[in-house]
C-alpha cells in the first residue's frame, strides 16, 4: 500500500546542508503494522513527515519515491497534499495533552474532521463520530462527545487523538511515538487498541518509538534505524530473535531486562567502534577527596514514617471547605544504608512528592524523618545551614533545565564546594571540580564550558558530579534517564550504580521503568495513588510481586523478548 | 462560576479602597487646603471657622472614612478652581474622553489584529517586514509627536481636518456625541489615530508573536496532518487561541488610553477628562484630583472584570469542571 523507495532527506542550514535520511526503503500492506526504531537522531520522525509532506521549511526530499497505492506523494502540489492529509494518511502525536485544541469540544473536532473530507451532514457526522468514540473504548460517548479535551485523562485523550486520526477512515496513520507519554498499562491499552484497528479495519501503520519494547508488543514489520540509514529490516520476529547487525544486537542489549539483574548495564557498543577513554588518573584527586570526607563506611539511613501530604484544591463554594487532595497517604519506609531503594509507581503516585519531602521542598502534614538516627526537619523547619542541605543531594529527570544556562561548569560545579564550607581555596576547587569531571567521564576542559554545549547524557554526568561534590551521604534520583537514549541511560545508570558501590551512598532512585528499577535497587516499594502497596527486598518482588497491583505494573511493563500474547 | 465573579468582585473592592486612600492622601500632602481656597484677607477666625465646618481637624481615618462614603454616595465635592461640583464636571467631560477612546481601540483593533495575522502567516513576506519597520517606527515615536505632525499634514498643509476642539455635537440626555455628524467626526478623526497609533503598532506585534506561536503547537500540526481547511485551522483553531493572551492585553490597554488620553487631548484641546485633569493641575486642583484618579481606577477595575468574564466565555478549561 505505501511504499517508501530510497528516499533521502536533507536539511538546509546556514552552515550547509545535513543529510538526516539517506537510502530508506520500506513498505507497509494493509492491516500491516511497522515499526521504526532507533534512536534520536536515527531520522525516524523526519520519515513520518515526510510521509505526511509535513517536513518543516528547511528540511527537502532530495530523492527517492513515496507511493501511496497509484498516488505518488512526491508529485502533488501542496493543496492536493493537503486533501490527501486526514483522507488517507492521518497521524498521531506523541502528547495528548496538547495534541487536541483545547477550546473545541472533542465533538466539534470530530465533526469538523470528518465533514472536511466528506459531503455529509452534521448530524450524520456526529453519529459517525459517536459510534467511533464507543468503538474506540470510549463509554457514555453521547455525552462524553460534548465535552472539552481538559475533561479527559491521559490516555482516554489519547484515545480521542486516535478517533480523529481514524474518523475519516485513512489507509495509513503514521503514529510517531504514540505512547511515550503514558504510563505502562495505559500503554497496553493503547497498544493493543492499534494492533485491533489494524487487524479489524485494514488499516496500515507506520508505529516510531525508541522503545523495542513497544515494537515487540505490537509491530508486524520493523526497520531498525541509525544516523538516517536502514541498519535492518524485517519481520519483527526474525529481527528481533536473530538479529543481524550489530547495532540491533547491541540496542537490544542495552535495554535493560525485566526478568534478571545483571551486574552492569551494557552499552550499545558495537564491537570495533570507539570506546570511552579512561580519565583514571585524573580523577583519582577527586575520588580521594570523596573518600576522605565520607569514609569507608556507608551512608546514613533515611526512615520515613507515616508521611502524609495534602495539597489543598480548589474552595467548592464561596464559603465551603477547600476539597484537598492526598497526595501521600501514610508512608513508611526506610531505605537500609549504603543501599539503593527503588521507588516505582504511575504518574500521579506520588513518586516525585516523596522525594520532595525528602529533600525538603513540600511540606508533609504529618510524619517524621530521620536521617542516620538524627530527626530530619520538614521543609518549613529545616533552617538553611541544617547539616542535611549537604548530605542530601538530588539528581533531577531533565538534564536541560536543572543546570544553570548562564553559569559555567566551573562555577556550577565549584558551588557546593564553597556553599559548604567544604574547600575554600579556589585554586584547589578548581582543580577538584576538574578531577571530579574525570571522575564522572568528562574531559577536565569541560569545566570551561557552558551547559547548552553538553548533550543530554554529558548534562546529566554533570548533575552526578555536582552532587558527588558536596560529599553527599543520600542521594535522590528522579528519573535521572527518562529523558535520554537507551545508550545512554545505560552508560548513566552504570556511572550511579559505580558512585553509589564506590562510596556506600544511600540512594532513592524512583523511576517508572521497572526494568531499570530491578538492576539498580535492592529493596523496592511501590506507590499506587499515594499509598505504600507493598516493599521489600528487590530480588523476591520481581520473581514474586505480593500486592495484585504490583502484579499489573510488572505484567504490562513491555518487554524486548519476542512476544505476542499481550496483543 | 459565581463564586469567582464574587472573589474578583471583593478583590476590586480592595484596590479602589487602596486608590481611594491615595486620592485621598493627596489633600494631606499637597499643600493646605484652607491656605489654597481662602485669600490673604481672610481672617484667622474666618479660617479656623472654615476648618472646624470643613472637618478638617477630625482624625485622618474619620476624613477618610467620610470622602469614602461621599464617594460612594456620588458626592464628588466642590472644584477649587470653578467652585462646581466636581461630579457635574467630570460627567459633562467624560462623554468626549470615552468617545476618544473608544475610537482609538477600534481603530488599534481593526488594523492591528488583521495586519497581525497577516505579519504571522507571512513571516518572510515584503509586505509583513515593511509593516514590522513602519510599526517599530510608530513605537518609537512619542504621541504628541505624532499628533503634532498629523496636524501639519492634514490641518495645517492639507487643510482636510480641523486642527483643534471638538465641534458637531448632539446631546443626547447629558451625553454630548459627536458620533453622529460629519463635523463631529472631522475633529475625532486625528485624536483618534493619534491616540490609536500606539495601541495598534502593540496590539499587531502581541497578535503577531502568539499567532506565530500557536501556530507551531502539537493541535495545529495535529489539525494539519487531519486535512482541516486550512481557512478553519487559521482563524477557527489558530486564531481563537492566540486571542486569549491578547484579550487581557487589550482589556488593560483601553484603561491606558483612558488614561493617556491625557497628552493626545492637550495636543488636540480635546474638552475630555484628561484636559480637565491637566487644567486642575496648573490651579492645584486637588478635589478634582483626586477623583480623576479614582474614577480612572474605577474603570480599569471594571474593564479587568470584563476581561475576566469573556475570558470564562471563551476558555472552557476555566469553566467550572464538569465530570467527564
Amino acid at each position: 500500500m505505501l511504499t517508501v523507495e530510497d528516499l533521502t532527506v536533507r536539511f538546509h542550514h546556514r552552515s550547509g546542508a545535513a543529510t538526516a535520511v539517506e537510502g530508506v526503503s520500506l513498505t507497509v500492506g494493509q492491516g500491516e503494522i511497522h515499526g521504526l526504531v532507533g534512536e534520536s537522531g536515527a531520522g525516524k520522525s523526519t520519515i513520518g513527515a515526510s510521509i505526511m509532506g509535513l517536513l518543516p521549511a528547511a528540511g527537502e526530499i532530495a530523492s527517492g519515491r513515496l507511493m501511496l497505492g497509484e498516488t505518488d506523494l512526491r508529485a502533488l502540489t501542496a493543496s492536493e497534499a493537503h486533501q490527501i492529509r486526514g483522507k488517507r494518511i492521518s497521524m498521531i502525536f506523541q502528547d495528548p495533552q496538547t495534541s487536541l485544541n483545547p477550546l473545541m469540544t472533542i465533538g466539534d473536532q470530530l465533526i469538523e474532521t470528518i465533514q472536511a473530507h466528506e459531503e455529509i451532514s452534521t448530524d450524520a457526522a456526529r453519529a459517525r463520530a459517536i459510534a467511533l468514540l464507543e468503538e474506540i473504548g470510549i463509554t457514555d460517548a453521547t455525552r462524553r462527545i460534548r465535552a472539552y479535551p481538559h475533561q479527559f485523562s491521559g490516555g482516554m485523550r489519547q484515545r480521542v487523538v486516535i478517533a480523529l486520526a481514524l474518523c475519516t477512515n485513512p489507509e495509513l496513520i503514521v503514529a510517531d511515538e504514540p505512547t511515550t507519554a503514558l504510563d505502562v498499562s495505559v500503554q497496553a491499552q493503547v497498544l493493543k487498541l492499534l494492533r485491533s484497528l489494524a487487524r479489524d479495519r485494514g488499516v496500515g501503520f507506520i508505529l516510531i518509538t525508541h522503545d523495542i519494547g513497544v515494537i515487540a508488543q505490537v509491530a508486524d514489520r520493523v526497520t531498525v534505524l541509525r544516523g538516517g540509514r536502514i541498519v535492518e529490516q524485517g519481520e519483527t520476529r526474525q529481527v528481533l530473535t536473530a538479529p543481524e547487525a550489530p547495532y540491533t544486537q547491541a540496542l537490544m542489549a542495552a535495554v535493560p531486562p525485566l526478568d534478571h539483574r545483571l551486574d552492569r548495564f551494557h552499552l550499545p557498543v558495537v564491537v570495533g567502534e570507539e570506546t570511552e577513554t579512561a580519565g583514571a588518573e585524573a580523577a583519582r584527586e577527586a575520588e580521594d577527596w570523596l573518600r576522605e570526607g565520607i569514609g569507608s563506611a556507608a551512608g546514613p539511613e533515611l526512615e520515613l514514617s507515616g508521611i502524609t501530604v495534602r495539597f489543598h484544591g480548589e474552595r467548592q463554594g464561596f464559603f465551603g471547605a477547600r476539597e484537598s487532595f492526598t497526595a501521600l497517604d501514610d508512608v513508611s519506609l526506610t531505605v537500609r544504608p549504603g543501599t539503593v531503594m527503588g521507588l516505582v509507581g504511575e504518574s500521579g503516585s506520588g513518586k516525585s512528592t516523596l522525594a520532595k519531602v525528602v529533600a525538603a521542598l513540600v511540606q508533609p502534614s504529618s510524619g517524621e524523618m530521620r536521617l542516620g538516627g538524627a530527626q530530619l526537619p520538614f521543609m518549613r523547619t529545616r533552617h538553611r545551614h541544617h547539616p542535611s542541605r549537604r548530605l542530601l543531594q538530588m539528581v533531577f529527570q531533565d538534564p536541560f533545565s536543572s543546570l544553570n544556562a548562564r553559569h559555567r561548569i566551573a562555577t556550577i560545579l565549584g558551588e557546593p564546594l564553597w556553599l559548604y564550607g567544604l574547600e575554600t581555596d579556589r585554586t584547589r576547587r578548581d582543580r577538584l571540580v576538574r578531577s571530579m569531571l574525570a571522575l564522572v567521564g568528562l574531559p577536565p576542559e569541560a569545566a570551561d564550558r557552558y551547559p547548552h554545549q553538553f548533550s543530554g547524557g554529558q548534562r546529566q554526568r554533570i548533575a552526578v558530579a555536582r552532587a558527588l561534590l558536596s560529599r553527599p551521604g543520600l542521594l535522590i534520583c528522579d528519573e535521572p534517564t527518562s529523558a535520554l537514549d537507551v545508550s545512554i541511560q545505560a552508560q548513566i545508570l552504570n556511572l550511579l550504580k559505580d558512585m553509589q558501590s564506590r562510596f556506600g551512598l544511600t540512594t532513592l532512585f524512583i523511576s517508572h521503568d521497572l526494568a531499570v528499577v530491578r538492576q539498580m535497587s535492592d529493596d523496592i516499594a511501590v506507590l499506587q495513588g499515594g499509598k505504600l502497596v507493598e516493599t521489600g527486598p528487590s530480588e523476591p518482588f520481581f520473581t514474586r510481586p505480593a500486592a495484585g497491583y504490583s502484579q499489573d505494573l510488572l505484567a504490562n511493563t513491555p518487554r524486548v523478548r519476542f512476544d505476542r500474547s499481550v496483543a | 462560576m459565581a463564586v469567582f465573579i464574587l472573589k474578583r468582585l471583593i478583590q476590586s473592592v480592595f484596590v479602589m479602597l487602596a486608590v481611594a486612600f491615595l486620592a485621598f492622601s493627596l489633600f494631606s500632602f499637597v499643600g493646605d487646603p484652607i491656605s489654597q481656597m481662602t485669600g490673604v484677607e481672610t481672617s484667622l477666625e474666618d479660617q479656623a471657622r472654615l476648618r472646624e465646618e470643613l472637618g478638617l481637624n477630625d482624625p485622618f481615618i474619620v476624613q477618610f472614612a467620610r470622602f469614602t462614603g461621599d464617594m460612594l454616595q456620588g458626592n464628588f465635592g466642590y472644584s477649587y478652581r470653578t467652585r462646581e461640583p466636581i461630579g457635574a464636571m467630570l460627567l459633562d467631560r467624560l462623554p468626549a474622553t470615552l468617545e476618544l477612546g473608544t475610537v482609538a481601540l477600534i481603530i488599534s483593533l481593526i488594523a492591528g489584529i488583521p495586519a497581525g495575522i497577516y505579519t504571522a502567516l507571512n513571516p518572510r513576506g515584503v509586505l509583513s517586514q515593511s509593516m514590522l519597520i513602519a510599526t517599530l517606527i510608530g513605537v518609537s515615536i512619542p504621541t504628541f509627536v505624532i499628533g503634532i505632525l498629523l496636524i501639519f499634514l492634514f490641518g495645517v498643509q492639507l487643510g482636510w481636518l480641523p486642527t483643534f476642539g471638538r465641534s458637531g455635537t448632539v446631546e443626547i440626555g447629558w451625553w454630548r456625541s459627536s458620533l453622529f455628524t460629519v463635523d463631529g467626526w472631522r475633529s475625532l478623526v486625528l485624536p483618534g489615530l493619534t491616540l490609536g497609533l500606539f495601541q495598534l503598532t502593540l496590539t499587531m506585534r502581541l497578535v503577531r508573536a502568539q499567532m506565530m506561536e500557536v501556530m507551531r503547537t502539537d493541535h495545529i500540526r495535529f489539525a494539519i496532518a487531519r486535512g482541516i481547511p486550512w481557512r478553519s485551522i487559521r482563524y477557527r483553531h489558530a486564531l481563537s487561541n492566540t486571542m486569549i493572551p491578547v484579550i487581557t492585553v487589550i482589556g488593560l490597554q483601553f484603561g491606558g488610553v483612558i488614561a493617556f488620553s491625557i497628552v493626545t487631548e492637550s495636543v488636540f484641546q480635546w474638552p475630555g477628562m484628561g484636559l480637565l485633569f491637566l487644567e486642575s493641575i496648573r490651579f492645584v486642583d486637588i478635589p478634582v484630583m483626586s477623583v480623576y484618579l479614582v474614577v480612572i481606577a474605577f474603570f480599569f477595575v471594571v474593564i479587568n472584570l470584563l476581561v475576566d468574564l469573556l475570558y470564562l466565555l471563551i476558555d472552557p478549561r476555566l469553566r467550572v469542571r464538569e465530570a467527564a
